[in-house]
């Protein structure tokens, strides 16, 4: 192993946290802007250095465990959280070059699974709070997460089958001809759908879902543990960014500007997309979106990987 | 002019009663709001009641009590040391109305529940045991409502204190404190909820009084099982201040204030019946331009109570960003308020006889510019909010009732107009010029969240039209009439000799003394029928205050629409009924 590699290993989880605590900025600011009002503009350039300053105070903040949780568990939850979403950026490829682990031949299925284990995070966090507004935030999570997985799985099966690989860096190189979502429209429109699901954010965040159940699943926590949920929150965000990038945007590629560049570009907007989202959608209720889900998504899916499935066999006969 | 309720009203309801009644009427009488008031004996209560039940569909619209231990100015009425009274209307003639009062003793007083008759009652009823201590047999359930339920004595009697000051200075020891901490220790049972189901335990969520979407302090014990509500049992009372008996405390003029916060987000339109009912008693006829100012500044507050309503209804449901908006254009109205008024959400601008001062240099200017741009804003907001497909999945079809149970339960404002209704206070005895205006009542089908929400918006609208006519066809004039009682008088009739200052002096220094008699006026308020009911024993102040609010009336409705529904479903009935907690429990 080449000491570069070494560094990236090293440094990629302090950048994804530097990012994600930005990003909690951006999307306060971006959020103010489309809602006619400031938002944080105070601190530092622009009010940048908001971020900094909510990190500061929440690693000050009392570390309360509450008499009634299952003490264990309730620490061992947000940890999960956050180290499932970080895992999952070692098998994204961001260049050509840069990247932990972007050749793992089933890094696809590597991203499936820490998605399926942080799922633990959410319904651990819920039972071990021993609060009912947490349980019932766990208990709509547990159905929602893994419901959704299903969908999600099965919509990236197009991409897979495309590409011919479960590697993402063998994927943003099928691409080299035509970016997958437009072949793929359909699986990419699922995996959006799914990708907002997965990361319970507005309109599908309903574990949280704080008009009814307070805080959802992490309504005990405070302190750092909250912070630890929060940043895997905004993580986990940049993590459904860089997939659907990496799927069906074609990855780094991208004419004149650095591969770099166009990576971020690409990822940035996804992102302002998902924010824009929240600040533009109701939220709908539970049964209606398992409804969305089973009775929509799922053929949908299905049609997608059919429909492919049949075009690679009719152009191979050819 | 006649800008007062009519003194002259038909008797048809009252004979009917009389002539049912086995052992004849007590006594009759009509107050200065030209409403009948039949006196009738305990024993008859039930029997009467059920025969007006039989008769007509009538609303309970109130339903207190008077402690008339104190009262000196009683001729024509029964003896009586607490007297309860109910107020039923109907909606479709006017003179359909009638006060019953019936007469009670000193010691234990006790009356027959009408729950059975009218479920509204169940509250009323409640908080006169609360209040006044009147006891209701056969009632469901006879617990405090709106003081704790530790609390002894009951405030409403002329022989409770007032105020902390006139109480020896408090102090909490440690069997007071297990005492209440013991009172808050939750038992199904005592709510009338069962702990399990032949399958399953229920589980049990408190529901406020402190959760985002409560709108104030309001606590609704949920049984749930998983997410779905077997049952919801609402509690009130974290938010009473004791309004009325403040009425009791300050003079006619300096009551004014602590109207404004009974709806806080109602402003001015909380004046309104209150300074009606005192012009009723006093004789009072209001000059045209300030009854003109008066409707465009109520409808002002108005549109900015439903600009309130409409953000949050959006908020309850998931969407984050329709509440700034409209609270950018609240803010619009309230820089109108404010210029008028010199405050923004509780001016109490209103005063009795008038309005504090005349319009500012300009005032037209600020609003017409506001009614050119809010139609526009209102568009967008309707393709943003009501057109919205994840918004109309969440409240078509929810928290439905229908025209005869909202009449049932007392409901009236939107809640009424969006089951089909078209039912508006103003149209049904018009007030203050409201009969010079041309206004359309907006109705809804499926009385459900989305009728609800459209009617509030729709009334934006109207509101709107209402204060275009204001402004076109401002009256000129004095903005206070010419009347001794007109409070406080005019500087300009003082200082001419002696007699003038004392006069003066004495009505900003005492405040006006109002002639006895009982008057109530209603008004169409931003969220139904807000009533005030004032009785004056000859005095500086009220003798009674009664405030009837449709929030309280709308609230004790929750148990019916929240059975078998989720718990979302809950927060978007909650969003759509438009309460204030304020209002709920004064």
């Amino acid at each position: 192993m080449t000491s570069s590699a070494l560094l990236t290993i090293i440094l990629m989880p302090f950048l994804l946290l530097a990012l994600a605590t930005v990003l909690t900025w951006v999307e306060r600011r971006l959020l103010g802007l489309w809602q006619d009002r400031y938002g944080p503009n105070r601190v530092g350039p622009g009010g940048l250095f908001q971020a900094v300053a909510d990190g500061i105070k929440i690693l000050f903040k009392q570390d309360w465990i509450p008499p009634f949780a299952d003490k264990g568990v309730f620490i061992l939850a947000p940890a999960i959280g956050m180290m499932t979403v970080l895992l999952s950026f070692a098998v994204i490829p961001f260049t050509m070059g840069i990247g932990i682990a972007s050749n793992l031949n089933v890094g696809l299925l590597f991203i499936l699974g820490m998605m399926g284990l942080g799922v633990y995070a959410v319904v651990l966090a819920g039972w071990s709070s021993n609060s009912k507004f947490a349980l019932l935030g766990g208990m709509r999570a547990a159905a929602q997460m893994i419901s959704y997985e299903v969908f999600m799985g099965l919509s990236l099966l197009g991409v897979v089958m495309m590409a011919g690989s479960f590697s993402l860096h063998d994927i943003v190189t099928a691409q080299a001809g035509l970016w997958f979502i437009i072949p793929q429209c359909l699986g990419f429109a699922v995996f959006l759908l799914a990708g907002i699901a997965e990361t319970h954010r507005l309109p599908f965040d309903l574990p949280e879902g704080e008009n009814e159940l307070g805080a959802g699943f992490h309504t005990e926590y405070s302190g750092m543990k909250f912070g630890m949920f929060f940043i895997a929150e905004y993580a986990g965000i940049v993590l459904i960014s860089s997939l659907v990038t990496t799927l069906y945007l074609g990855g780094w590629r991208g004419p004149l500007l650095p591969p770099a560049v166009w990576f971020l570009l690409k990822t940035g907007s996804m992102v302002a997309f998902f924010i824009l989202l929240r600040a533009s959608l109701p939220r709908p209720r539970y049964d209606q979106l398992m409804a969305l889900g089973w009775k929509v998504l799922l053929p949908l899916s299905l049609l997608n990987v059919m429909v492919t499935g049949t075009l690679l066999m009719l152009r191979a006969s050819l | 002019m006649t800008t007062l309720l009519s003194p002259v009203r038909e008797q048809s309801l009252a004979e009917r009663i009389s002539e049912r009644l086995p052992n004849g009427l007590l006594a009759t009488q009509t107050g200065c709001d030209g409403v009948s008031i039949l006196w009738i004996a305990a024993t008859d209560l039930r029997p009467t009641f059920a025969a007006l039940k039989a008769a007509a569909s009538l609303m309970l619209l109130d339903l207190t009590a008077i402690d008339e231990r104190e009262r000196t100015h009683r001729d024509g009425q029964p003896e009586s040391a607490f007297t309860v009274v109910y107020h039923l209307m109907s909606l479709a003639t006017r003179t359909d109305e009638v006060r019953i009062k019936v007469p009670l003793g000193a010691a234990a007083p006790t009356l027959p529940s009408i729950c059975d008759l009218w479920p509204n009652a169940n509250w009323y009823e409640r908080e006169v045991w609360d209040l006044f201590g009147i006891h209701f047999q056969n009632h469901p359930s006879l617990r405090r409502i709106l003081t704790p339920p530790t609390w002894t004595g009951h405030p409403l009697r002329k022989d409770h204190h007032a105020r902390a000051t006139e109480m020896p200075p408090y102090s909490l020891t440690e069997d007071h404190e297990a005492q209440e901490q013991d009172a808050l220790r939750f038992d199904p049972s005592a709510w009338g909820m069962r702990r399990h189901s032949d399958h399953s335990d229920f589980m049990f969520l408190n529901l406020g009084p402190n959760h985002p979407s409560v709108h104030g302090v309001f606590r609704i014990v949920l049984q749930l099982e998983g997410e779905r509500i077997v049952d919801a049992v609402p509690d009130i009372g974290f938010h009473h201040r004791g309004a009325e008996k403040m009425g009791e405390r300050q003079s006619w003029h300096t009551y004014i204030p602590y109207t404004d916060r009974v709806d806080y987000l109602g402003g001015v339109m909380n004046n309104f019946p209150y300074v009606m009912a005192v012009e009723t008693l006093a004789g009072i006829t209001v000059p045209p331009r300030a009854q003109m100012i008066r409707v465009m500044l109520a409808e002002l507050f108005r549109i900015a109570s439903h600009l309130v309503f409409y953000g949050t209804m959006a908020q309850d449901v998931g969407q984050l960003s329709p509440v700034f908006y409209m609270f950018t254009d609240r803010e619009r109205v309230f820089g109108i308020i404010e210029a008028i008024c010199g405050f923004r959400m509780h001016p109490a601008w209103f005063r009795i006889g008038g309005v504090t001062m005349d319009l500012p240099n300009g005032w037209e200017g600020l609003i017409r510019d506001f009614l050119h741009d809010l139609p526009q804003r209102l568009d967008e907001y309707d393709a943003m909010v009501m057109r919205n497909p994840i918004f109309r999945a969440r409240t078509k079809g929810i928290g439905a009732y229908t025209t005869a149970e909202a009449i049932e339960w007392g409901v009236t404002g939107p809640g009424l107009r969006a089951t089909g209704l078209e039912w508006d206070y103003r149209k049904h005895a018009p007030y203050a010029c409201y009969d010079q205006l041309e206004f359309d009542i907006p109705t809804g089908a499926n009385g459900d969240c989305y009728d609800r929400i459209a009617v509030h918006v729709e009334e934006i609208r109207q509101s709107l039209r209402i204060i275009r006519q204001c402004v076109d066809n401002m009256p000129a004039g004095p903005v206070k009439a010419d009347h001794p009682l007109t409070t406080p008088p005019p500087k300009a009739r003082t200082m001419h000799n002696i007699e003038t200052l004392i006069h003066h002096f004495l009505s900003v220094s005492w405040g006006p003394v109002i002639p006895p008699g009982e008057a109530r006026a209603s008004i169409e308020a931003t969220k139904g029928v807000n009533t005030y009911t004032l009785i004056s024993d000859g005095g500086t102040t009220c003798y009674r205050t009664r405030i009837r609010t449709p929030s309280f009336a709308h609230l004790q409705m929750l148990p019916l629409l929240s059975r078998g529904i989720m718990v979302a479903d809950l927060i978007a009935i909650l969003g759509s009924i438009d309460f204030v907690m304020a209002d709920a429990d004064r």
